[in-house]
């Protein structure tokens, strides 16, 4: 299935010619502005050549002076066992030849990236302090995504895309110095007649070198992003798992910032590393990376889905973000999809903690609602509202999640029962004495609980 | 003339189309072989792994021989299947291999100084990643065989898989079993 996906790519390819085609036009246009009569076929050439140049340093040396230049330690099975068996799990589950190699970065930022155009000999960095703040699962799903760039040869076809973005911009600012300097140089042309000063030829000329660079731009972002989302579907895939990735994107996106990548590089990487703190503010960052609420809000209902393919990942895109096809009908039919799997137990320390914390915060009468893009919001007693807006992805959360209802039990008495809907998030509903709010942790398993205002029993139901 | 270089033409391209065909099966089935032997290597693996980690058990559990005696059985069992390379049966043997050690992990909850060994802990994150690919790798192998069984039933590759006797091959699962024997508890 995995070939088919890689065969599966018309429409970036159509963009990538779309850029060479700007590319061979620019540098042809520069050489007119030079010399009118031949300086268009010279330019042309040589932009090409320029870019080939580019290109093939970038395919035989690539992130390899990255990787040297940062220290960045190889893993061994020895070294860290964990790392190295869930690297493993992986190229077993995409069916990769090799297993790529694995780097770990002494850096505290939390992000992952790719790299090898050739698959055969590929890599996958991950920073220190990813590594200590996740769990296995988290991990795992990080992991996932990386190898999937590897596995759809985003690495090659990315690289071509930012050398040629890299070339097209810099012909510009060529072409834009060059057409002042035949300005200047006017009246020794006009003596000679040459088309090259007309005026109706120097505003094409302009219009061209400060359109091109933006037309290449906007072409580089759309597969980038594009990309991201398939990476991202891919990894839910070979996982069986979407909310591993998930709550790891939440966890990088508080801290993915890291100091050594080039622009080129940068859509190789998990989560845009050129931002911090999570403020989408930068340009750049926004550009290369669709926003983490959005890439989360999708998996996370991937995941309450029950059955994670393909297909359905490319329903929810279509719903959440827009309706394009990121794959073509042939691989989503292809694709049968597979059961979502059990969580695996190990938990990290910090999320042991936090479930001990926000315990505590439910007891004091804190209303811990959990949104659906993965956020938890606690609510201080006080609140009164019975609807806010999510922080995060400006969803409506309504404040109580359930309400009560009563049935005969078995002795004849009526009894207040509340059914619980998720085992997965807080759930809360106000006790009929309205003066008590019941807070539910997706860890309570007892039959029942108990108003601590007025007395009352409610038992608990759970699903199936 | 031209008419028998034209039937030339046709009967040349006929046959390079039936090549590229016989050869686009072949390769499907040669993905399926490999992905198989993913199978084959993890499940081995977790056969090595078995008595290491029952070694290091024993020595803090004294009481549990039973339940030392279910996973080897199970596992010699699973081995036996392994070399008769009948992909049901390995199936069937594997959940009861499966079943057998979910429920000595189990019992190692009883034991916290065992769950402090260092040597357990490197032992059962082998094991529960040995498990985990074995997953991983069935996943691998159900896609390559859904993609080949197509490839034999959909026309024009059905003919080429009929004249050379190219057959379906088998999905791997696994049953879980510990949910058909859930554990009895009496108050």
């Amino acid at each position: 299935m995995w070939e088919l996906i890689e065969k599966n790519k018309r429409k970036s390819i159509a963009v990538l010619i779309l850029m060479f085609v700007l590319m061979t036009l620019l540098s042809g246009a520069i050489g007119f502005a030079i010399e009118p009569q031949y300086g268009a076929y010279w330019g042309a050439a040589f932009g090409i050549l320029l870019w080939a140049v580019q290109s093939l340093v970038a395919y035989f040396l690539g992130d390899d002076i990255v990787l040297h230049f940062n220290m960045a330690v190889v893993v061994t099975p020895e070294s860290s066992p964990q790392l190295y068996n869930i690297v493993e799990e992986m190229k077993i589950a995409s069916g990769l030849a090799v297993m790529p190699e694995i780097y770990i970065v002494q850096s505290p930022g939390l992000n992952a990236f790719a790299t090898g155009i050739r698959p055969q000999k590929s890599a996958i960095c991950v920073t220190s302090g990813l590594v200590e703040s996740l769990n296995r699962d988290e991990l795992q799903g990080v992991i996932a995504h990386e190898m999937s760039h590897i596995l759809n040869r985003d690495v090659l076809f990315m690289t071509f895309a930012g050398v040629m973005l890299g070339t097209i911009t810099m012909l510009s600012n060529a072409l834009l110095r060059g057409t002042i300097f035949a300005n200047s140089d006017r009246r020794s042309r006009k003596k000679n007649n040459i088309p090259g000063s007309h005026p109706l030829v120097i505003i094409v000329l302009l219009l061209l070198a400060v359109f091109a660079p933006v037309l290449a731009r906007i072409f580089y972002f759309t597969i980038s992003k594009k990309r991201e989302y398939l990476a991202d579907a891919t990894a839910a895939r070979l996982t069986r798992y979407p909310i591993g990735l998930a709550s790891a994107l939440q966890k990088i996106a508080k801290k993915s910032s890291v100091s050594f990548v080039s622009k080129i590089t940068a859509p190789m990487f998990i989560v845009n590393p050129h931002f911090a703190g999570g403020d989408e503010d930068s340009v750049f960052a926004a550009s290369t990376h669709p926003p983490i609420y959005k890439r989360i809000a999708i998996l996370t209902q991937l995941q309450h889905g029950g059955t994670v393919s393909l297909g359905n990942y490319q329903k929810i895109y279509e719903k959440e973000v827009e309706k394009s096809q990121l794959l073509s009908n042939a691989v989503l039919k292809a694709d049968t999809g597979e059961k979502i799997r059990a969580q695996s137990v190990e938990e990290t320390a910090a999320e042991s903690a936090k479930e001990v914390g926000d315990i505590l915060l439910a007891n004091a009468g804190f209303k811990i609602l959990t949104c659906e893009c993965g956020l938890k919001i606690k609510l201080p007693p006080s609140s009164t509202a019975a609807k806010i807006n999510c922080p995060r992805c400006k969803k409506e959360l309504c404040t109580e999640s359930g309400v009560l209802s009563s049935t005969a039990s078995e002795d004849g008495e009526t009894e207040l029962v509340f059914k619980r809907t998720t085992l997965t998030a807080w759930e809360s509903f106000p006790c009929q004495c309205g003066k008590f709010t019941f807070q539910l942790s997706p860890l309570f398993r007892g039959t029942y609980a108990v108003c601590k205002r007025c007395g009352t029993k409610v038992k608990i139901e759970y699903p199936e | 003339m031209t008419f028998v270089l034209i039937f030339l033409a046709v009967l040349v391209v006929c046959a390079i189309f039936f090549f590229a065909l016989y050869n686009k099966l072949v390769g499907l089935r040669n993905i399926v072989k490999n992905s198989w032997s993913q199978i084959d290597v993890q499940l081995k693996r977790r056969f090595d792994l078995i008595p290491n980690l029952v070694e290091t058990a024993k020595g803090y559990m004294k009481h549990e021989n039973e339940t030392f005696v279910k996973v080897t059985e199970a596992r010699a069992a699973a081995m036996s299947a392994i070399g008769k390379g009948n992909v049901k049966e390995v199936g069937a043997a594997a959940a009861d291999l499966d079943a057998s050690l979910a429920k000595m992990l189990m019992t190692f909850e009883n034991y916290p100084e065992l769950k402090a060994n260092q040597n357990f802990i490197a032992l059962q994150e082998e094991l529960s990643s040995t498990e985990n690919k074995i997953a991983f790798a069935r996943q691998a192998y159900n896609d390559a065989v859904m993609v080949f069984n197509n490839a034999v039933e959909m026309f024009p590759t059905n003919i080429i898989a009929g004249m050379f006797s190219f057959k379906q091959s088998d999905f791997f699962e696994i049953e879980k079993k510990e949910e058909k024997e859930a554990p009895k508890v009496n108050f």
